[in-house]
């Protein structure tokens, strides 16, 4: 219907990352620094350390501009794709005012927190084009609350529905309905599973049972399978859910905390230079 | 020979008791006449302990018997002390049976055979005495009743009330306390009733009190029950008694045999009066029910008013500054009188009104006089008042590409009734040709009068439907070449979901959408599958008129319809005459011939717009849709509308359906006819110029618009306070982050505190359009306009 933000606006914010990486790579060639080394100390050094660290400064902006609400201004999809194109082309403004010079340093550890911090936007980025779709193709026009209110219902008529049917089978059903946690620890979130799934045992216990059974009593289990199987593919999907949001989410933890630790190693890189210079 | 006095006043109701009060206490001779034992008989047999209330609330009080909102044995009280007070000469059980004589000379018959002489006789019967039944077979059965003077007596009954003014709705809310109740409404909402019934009305639905039955009315009455026409076909209740509520009609007959005459046949017509309530029989004076004023604090102020009539002070009428004030910027200063007068004379659509009906009308409208060259509005802006041109005259530019070209209205025109009827944007700019006097009335106003004066619908629809042709179908074409087409018109009217005709049928016929909107479909691969959306102001069935064949789709109400049905053989004629009437039909058929061909490319297309008028979008002007395949669930448009919103979001991005990746969340669609400005008391509920539904500071906090509001988006909060600023809260932690609620204050103020109505107002006050939108990172969320995004759908993405 319309288009995604590495569209937006027709590639604007990628031709002017294109002109910031094309004008910084064209003057690194033709630059030719004393002593034939190039350095961060050059003229170009400079100027292309200060691009870099004004991009980073608005880059970093974009969480206050995010939460500015009502600001008159462009749009948050403009900051977000100038963002993206932006914070790309700082890889390359950086690594040349770096002149391919590293070492065990506070120089070098900003420029990797960088790198950490583009990367985990990549992640991120690449999770903000793909996950919405397969999300919403999980839900099948539900929302979450509604999938774990059926499974409730699902829950409740499991558990009528096995009165007549033994304390075995109670107790199987009892567990598949108290101890089936959707959600849980962050490993669980992200991998969508639960290894130890009591619904998922349920089912497996319920199948076994029916097949050792006498001809009645399978008949009787059949019914109760039946909903322990919706419930099961119910809960596999809420899981997904829970996955795919986390995935929308997680790279969130890594990438703004990190790039607080790049500005902190940024301010001490320059405060370092200007010091020792 | 009898007694003789000045006056005689017939009829102790609140009229005749302020006048025979003032009578008294100015020392008039006079006498009350009434036929019961008690005075006011019409409250006296109000429901016990009903709330009686003093509306208009603007109008003050002019008499000396005291008046204000009460219960009714308490106003009762009141009105016998205050009588014996003044020492009024009542007499009891004085039916008059016949009036006889003139000015000066006027001889009472009473039922008891006694007479009367006096000058001056002031009617002030009322109506209640005649009521009026509800016209069908059955009527008369000895459990149907056409009034209640106790709820209480009857209990663990099926109890069908028919009307919708303020008696039923007291009948029905008191009898629902023991009863299963039924109301019984013909319009779709309350709009006769006064403001506390109307509040009362709904809240007694909304809690499943009493069942209401809307647009409905009786068919007929059979042994055990009542058939009754419904938008869903004809449905019948069984009950235990009928109570209907339909009002009374003048006592005609007796009314004629005084020798007053009625300007129509109409049973609802009303005696014609002179500015000083004089009748056409000089001497003998009318006022209160009969004479137009059917409210209480009214008819009082009429009954002290006309005894200074009779001694000869000619004194103004009590809403007299109201309208001196709204008069002031007149030129020359006139006096409110002439201004009327002025105004009944030369605006006929209004002639019809009563001079307190005009006076009323006045009150709630804006005098505006507007000199050659100003703007009255603009295309495309959303109002939706209506105006009438008392002086002057107007141009309207017709041609939207060329604003020379323009259509003149003179004196006594009106326009602003095609927003009014469809709900949509102004058709047309409107600008003063000449120095000009335009009476400018709120759409809730006009809605009133048109429901209650018959005659003002009449015009206003005929009106209208050459307007529309002459605007949507044959543009240029003067009026008197229409007039044999406009003259075969019929109004019809669709329930949601109905057919206005079907695919493969024979093309009789062109449907004008007045109001609401429609869905073309047609059966692709043996299914029907909806390829389109006609919205009001536009018309479908032309494309078998053009080419005499076969319907090629079928047409259907989206939501609630009324249409105009163009002749197709008198329409076909008009083609043949005017050949720029037939190109722009056929350009229109071209049209939506491709659009025909397209649809069967994009079958998928058809699926988003069958859904999305599912969600009530054939009646919303500007929506909020979320593609999901973009939206990475971050909720900032739910945050960065609380943020701009006193900390209360308008919208919940994760409620509401989905098909395919559209998603419609839980959103204010600034309706063409909202249903949320039904039953506002304040009437707080208004319509910006460029369409935004909001909530103005005049909110009571009522409720009524968030019960009447099918989608859900409207909620009561009540203003959270000022967050300190972002910065504050990214570096020191202080108050709560964006887009959360302030947990302390909730803690303190979160229940009981005045709450009002709080709904989506499309961020007017801010630059740069809706924050929801603006706050979206991935572009997912946009608002769109239906008919535009439909357009967009069915050319295919």
């Amino acid at each position: 219907m319309h288009q995604s933000i590495l569209v937006f606006r027709n590639y604007l914010y990628l031709k002017w990352a294109l002109l910031v990486v094309a004008v910084a790579i064209g003057l690194y060639v033709l630059h030719d620094p004393a002593y034939g080394v190039a350095n961060g100390g050059t003229w170009l050094g400079y100027g292309l350390g200060t691009i870099g660290a004004l991009l980073i400064v608005w880059l970093m902006w974009f969480g206050i501009r995010k939460r500015r609400y009502g600001a008159a201004s462009l749009s948050v999809e403009d900051w977000l794709s100038a963002h993206v194109y932006l914070g790309l082309a700082l890889i390359f403004v950086a690594t040349l005012h770096t002149g391919f010079q590293f070492g065990w340093n506070v120089h070098t550890l900003a420029y990797a927190l960088m790198i950490f911090v583009i990367g985990s936007g990549v992640f991120g980025l690449v999770a903000y084009l793909r996950v919405p779709d397969l999300m919403t193709r999980n839900r099948g026009g539900a929302t979450l609350d509604q999938i774990l209110q059926d499974i409730a219902e699902l829950d409740a008529q499991c558990r009528d529905m096995a009165m007549s049917l033994g304390d075995k089978i109670n107790q199987i059903v009892l567990h598949a309905a108290e101890d089936t946690v959707i959600g849980g620890s962050f490993r669980q979130q992200l991998s969508g599973r639960d290894a130890d799934c009591p619904t998922i045992a349920a089912n497996r216990q319920l199948q076994d049972l029916a097949a050792s059974a006498s001809t009645a009593q399978s008949e009787n289990l059949r019914g109760l399978i039946a909903l322990m199987a919706r419930k099961e593919e119910l809960v596999r999907r809420a899981r997904r859910d829970v996955r795919y949001k986390a995935l929308l989410d997680v790279w969130l933890y890594i990438h703004v905390p990190i790039s607080f630790a790049l500005l902190a190693a940024l301010a001490t890189h320059i405060v370092a230079v200007f010091f020792y210079w | 020979m009898g007694e003789h006095f000045k006056v005689a006043i017939v009829g102790s109701g609140p009229g005749g008791l302020s006048a025979a009060g003032h009578a008294a206490v100015t020392g008039v001779s006079h006498v009350l006449l009434e036929q019961t034992d008690h005075l006011s008989d019409t409250i006296y047999k109000y429901q016990k302990g009903k709330l009686v209330m003093a509306t208009p609330d603007i109008l003050p009080l002019r008499s000396d018997m005291s008046f204000a909102m009460g219960i009714r044995e308490d106003i009762l009280q009141t009105w016998d002390d205050e009588a014996a007070k003044h020492v009024v000469n009542v007499r009891y059980k004085a039916e008059v049976t016949a009036i006889s004589g003139s000015k000066g000379d006027f001889t009472l018959t009473l039922g008891n055979g006694d007479t009367l002489t006096c000058e001056f006789v002031i009617f002030a019967i009322g109506l209640q005495g005649n009521l009026r039944k509800m016209g069908v077979e059955g009527e008369d059965r000895e459990w149907i009743q056409y009034q209640l003077d106790d709820p209480d007596e009857y209990a663990d009954e099926t109890i069908v009330v028919v009307g919708a003014g303020d008696a039923a709705i007291e009948n029905a809310v008191a009898l629902s306390k023991q009863n299963n109740v039924v109301i019984v409404n013909r319009r779709d909402e309350f709009a006769r009733a006064k403001q506390g019934n109307n509040s009362l009305i709904t809240a007694a639905i909304e809690k499943g009190e009493l069942e209401c039955l809307y647009s409905a009315s009786p068919l007929r009455v059979e042994d055990d029950g009542i058939i009754l026409k419904t938008p869903q076909g004809e449905t019948k209740v069984a009950c235990n008694r009928v109570i209907a509520r339909l009002g009374a009609i003048p006592p005609r007959k007796f009314v004629e045999s005084c020798g007053i005459e009625f300007p129509s046949d109409d049973p609802a017509a009303l005696p014609e009066l002179s500015g000083e309530y004089e009748s056409n029989v000089p001497g003998l004076y009318i006022i209160g029910a009969l004479a137009g004023y059917p409210l209480i604090k009214q008819a009082m102020n009429q009954g002290y008013e006309v005894v200074e009539y009779i001694q000869g002070n000619h004194v103004k009428p009590a809403d007299e500054p109201l309208l001196e004030e709204k008069f002031r910027n007149l030129p020359g200063n006139p006096p409110v009188d002439e201004v009327i007068a002025h105004i009944q004379d030369s605006v006929p659509l209004l002639a019809g009104l009563t001079t307190l009906q005009l006076r009323e009308f006045l009150i709630d409208s804006d005098v505006h006089t507007p000199t050659k060259g100003d703007i009255v509005f603009e295309r495309n802006d959303y109002t939706n008042s209506f105006f009438s041109i008392v002086d002057g005259g107007v141009d309207i530019q017709v041609n939207p590409d060329d604003p020379s070209v323009t259509v003149g209205l003179g004196q006594g025109a009106f326009f602003g009734e095609m927003g009014l009827l469809s709900g949509r944007r102004r058709t047309a700019t409107v600008l003063a040709s000449q120095p000009s006097l335009l009476i400018e009335t709120p759409r809730r106003t006009m809605i009133k009068l048109i429901n209650s004066v018959e005659a003002v619908k009449r015009v206003m629809d005929e009106v209208a439907v050459g307007r529309q042709i002459q605007t949507y179908i044959a543009p240029g074409i003067p009026m008197e070449e229409l007039e044999e087409l406009i003259h075969a018109v019929q109004v019809e009217e669709f329930d949601q979901g109905d057919v206005l005709f079907r695919e493969g049928d024979a093309g009789d016929c062109l449907y004008l959408i007045q109001r609401g909107s429609v869905t073309v479909s047609r059966e692709i691969g043996g299914k029907e599958s909806v390829i389109s959306y006609v919205a009001a102001g536009n018309y479908v069935g032309e494309m078998a008129l053009i080419s005499n064949a076969p319907r090629s789709a079928t047409i259907k109400a989206a939501v609630p319809v009324e249409a105009l049905r163009l002749d197709g053989e008198k329409f076909q004629q008009l083609m043949e005459r005017n050949p720029s009437v037939r190109e722009l039909m056929e350009e229109k058929y071209r049209g939506r011939m491709l659009e025909n061909i397209e649809s069967t490319k994009q079958p998928q297309a058809g699926g988003i717009i069958q859904f999305l008028v599912e969600q009530g979008l054939g009646e919303a002007t500007d929506v909020l849709l979320i593609d999901e395949a973009l939206c990475v669930r971050c909720d900032n448009c739910e945050k960065a509308c609380a943020e701009t919103h006193f900390g209360q979001s308008r919208l919940n991005r994760e409620a509401g359906p989905t098909y395919e990746s559209i998603h419609v969340p839980t959103s204010c669609r600034h309706c063409e006819h909202p249903h949320c400005m039904v039953d506002c008391p304040p009437d707080a509920l208004r319509r910006n110029p460029n369409g935004e539904v909001y909530v103005s500071d005049s909110c009571i906090g009522c409720g009524n618009c968030e019960r009447n509001c099918p989608y859900g988006v409207i909620h009561m909060a009540a203003p959270q306070p000022k967050k300190p600023g972002l910065l504050q809260w990214l570096l020191f932690g202080r108050g709560p982050g964006p887009g959360q609620p302030d947990a302390e204050w909730l803690a303190a103020h979160g229940k009981g505190g005045a709450k009002k109505a709080v709904k989506c107002d499309m961020c007017k006050d801010i630059e740069g359009g809706a924050s929801c939108v603006r706050a979206c990172p991935t572009g997912a969320a946009l608002r769109v306009n239906p008919s535009e995004f439909f357009k967009i759908v069915s050319q295919g993405r």
